[in-house]
């Protein structure tokens, strides 16, 4: 919509810019396009993805901030009476562009801004300065209106009605958002197939267990067809089947109808399995924008390789490949590149020790955005 | 005509809410018939003493007490209704969630706590009311018209007494805690509202005010249009009584819902 200058996809925000294009390693070379501006996701990762519908041929900005600040007041006990006034800038001119269809993960530590940014999106807190519009819509102004056109889903939160059984929720929904009885009929039928939730629909939603609950709260926030639904922590607390269905539903509702996707989360695998592309935002600053791969190589991430010998022995010597963590009696935890493949790792070791059993670890999401601040790579081994 | 749809659903969903809980119904409506005897004993002691105290005379006065204890939850002139929730619902930041909704946020509440009256007026009222006839000699009216005379009083205050816990929820966005107002105002609705004794009991400076005051539309007002005390034109003055006070406290609402929600925190991530 607005024609401001979209940053590169590639493009490295943070005060750590390294070279747009950095010397890979050799073996890594052939994951990546490195088209600037077009970058194809890491294959692997993101195969069964969205193939986006016609809409993003054209740039068209679905949700698009310009500078935008949100600076909370905070008084503080300084003495008996004495009450000292500071500002918190919770989030720090912040530009970003969504377009419509994408599915963008929105991430960063605890108190970083994300939930700020999704409460100013949705129009429940007002920006203290910048520009902010959702489908053309000013959120804080016209909050109502945009309403319609959006769903909302906190994983913490939620958004059904706990005395009642499920299905009252939904009725109450399409009251609220006045749908149309047909679109009330097909999305209804829809996401309790897809979602499984025909057994759930005439049990009182306290009696729900939190993946039960979860499931009934993404189907409630889709029932008005919204054009663009926020995520946050959507996935938190569930167990492992919970999860894959949850991410199979949200890939299949992008693929099928294009909606477009905001998802805040911890969970790296959510991002892996579900996004094109990434935010990372600290202190209310975007940090990254880009491909979850380029995040990884940004922040030099590692991955981890645990490893259980035969017996206990000194550190496993592997020329340099990657460097001993911890060890633990028998076990030991080696850190290695992220963007290298394991394969000549593990080669090396079972030749040279009485291997019994390993494991790769994926580094999680906080330990990827702790490295990219650090600059270089801490020992972290996942446990 | 959409919008009323949904409130009226809110409304039947509010009822339907309190009517899951009928353990606690049942165990609300003993408690209330076993102040009532209690309080009906005070009464007689203190009417034997002073007859005609107040204006009301020995049947008249227990028909208060039964009144009283019926309309306790329905009037929810110690809490009790939606005012709790509200609250906690701000504390923790679920209010987020109320307040993206494509819906007003007072008359969302007002619906849900019309349904809450609706069922308390079945299943708290009713049968303590019952106890109090059948244990008692009171003076309930034979007139239908009288009877909804009365229910329409009930309704006015029913009104009154949300816009009153609408504010007092809403101080929650500044106090962070909304227990503290919830206790005054609960201290403040069972003296004012008449629960303790007739408002007409009261002589003097003290009497006018506190028949002045907005809580006497919760009990004061519906008792005496039960009892008789206002008809014709009298009738039509105190319903503008109730009516005005409603008014002015759901418009006092919305000014704190507007100042609240566009200067304050959402609690949480």
């Amino acid at each position: 919509m607005a024609d401001h200058t979209r940053p590169s996809d590639h493009a490295y925000l943070s005060d750590h810019t390294r070279p747009t294009d950095p010397a890979r390693p050799a073996d890594h070379a052939g994951d990546r396009a490195p088209a600037p501006g077009a970058p194809a996701p890491r294959a692997p990762a993101v195969s069964g993805a969205p193939a986006v519908s016609g809409a993003s041929a054209a740039d068209d900005a679905f949700i698009c901030l310009e500078g935008v600040e949100k600076v909370f007041d905070v008084r503080r006990r300084t003495g008996l009476l004495r009450r000292e006034k500071h500002q918190v800038r919770a989030v720090d001119t912040l530009s970003f562009t969504v377009r419509r269809g994408e599915v963008v993960g929105y991430i960063g530590p605890n108190g970083a801004g994300k939930s700020t940014t999704i409460k100013m999106l949705t129009g429940i807190l007002t920006p203290s300065g910048g520009r902010l519009r959702v489908a053309g819509i000013d959120p804080a102004r016209e909050r109502a209106r945009l309403a319609r056109r959006i769903g909302v889903v906190f994983g913490q939160r939620t958004t059904l009605w706990w005395d009642l059984p499920l299905v009252d929720s939904y009725r109450l929904i399409r009251r609220m958002y006045r749908i149309p009885d047909d679109t009330y009929r097909a999305n209804l039928d829809r996401c309790v197939e897809l979602l499984e939730l025909a057994d759930l629909l005439d049990v009182p939603v306290r009696q729900l267990s939190l993946g039960q609950r979860m499931r009934g709260d993404i189907a409630a926030a889709l029932l008005h067809d919204p054009d663009v639904l926020y995520l946050d922590e959507p996935t938190i607390g569930l167990d492992v089947v919970s999860k894959a269905r949850v991410r199979r539903f949200l890939r299949d509702l992008n693929t099928r109808r294009g909606t477009t996707v905001l998802l805040t989360t911890h969970d790296l695998t959510d991002i892996e399995q579900l996004c094109h592309r990434v935010m990372v935002i600290d202190h209310g600053r975007l940090m990254y924008d880009g491909p979850l791969a380029g995040l990884h190589e940004s922040g030099a991430s590692e991955r981890t390789l645990v490893v259980d010998l035969e017996r206990e022995m000194p550190p496993i010597d592997t020329g340099g490949a990657a460097r001993v963590v911890r060890t633990e009696g028998p076990r030991q935890w080696l850190a290695f590149p992220a963007g290298r493949s394991a394969a000549p790792l593990v080669a090396r070791i079972a030749a040279d020790y009485p291997l019994v059993d390993l494991s790769v670890r994926e580094p999680d999401i906080e330990a990827v955005i702790a490295e990219m601040y650090a600059g270089r790579p801490t020992a972290r081994p996942a446990s | 005509m959409h919008t009323g749809r949904l409130y009226a659903l809110v409304a039947v969903n509010g009822f339907r809410r309190h009517a899951t809980y009928r353990i606690a119904t049942a165990a609300g409506v003993f408690t209330n018939s076993v102040f009532g005897v209690i309080l009906t004993y005070t009464y007689l002691a203190l009417w034997h003493e002073r007859p005609h105290l107040g204006g009301y005379d020995q049947a008249q006065a227990l028909t208060f007490v039964w009144l009283g204890q019926g309309m306790h939850m329905v009037v929810a002139a110690m809490g009790g209704g939606f005012e709790d929730e509200l609250i906690e619902r701000i504390r923790t930041g679920d209010i987020a969630i109320d307040l993206y909704r494509p819906a007003d946020l007072q008359g969302w509440w007002l619906a849900a706590d019309a349904g809450r009256a609706a069922f308390h007026l079945l299943g708290r009222a009713v049968v303590p009311m019952a106890v109090g006839a059948l244990l008692f000699d009171l003076a309930l009216p034979a007139d239908p018209l009288r009877w909804l005379a009365f229910l329409t009083a009930v309704a006015l205050g029913v009104a009154v007494s949300f816009a009153i816990r609408y504010l007092v929820a809403l101080s929650a966005f500044w106090l962070l805690d909304g227990a503290g107002v919830a206790q005054v105002a609960w201290f403040t609705g069972l003296f004012f509202s008449g629960m303790l004794l007739p408002l007409n009991v009261f002589p003097g400076a003290l009497g006018e005010v506190a028949r002045a005051l907005p809580w006497s539309a919760l009990l004061q007002v519906p008792a005496d249009v039960l009892l008789g005390r206002h008809t014709g034109r009298d009738l039509l003055a105190t319903y503008a009584f109730q009516a005005a006070w409603a008014a002015a406290l759901l418009a006092a609402g919305r000014l704190v819902q507007s100042v609240a929600t566009r200067r304050v925190v959402v609690q949480g991530g």
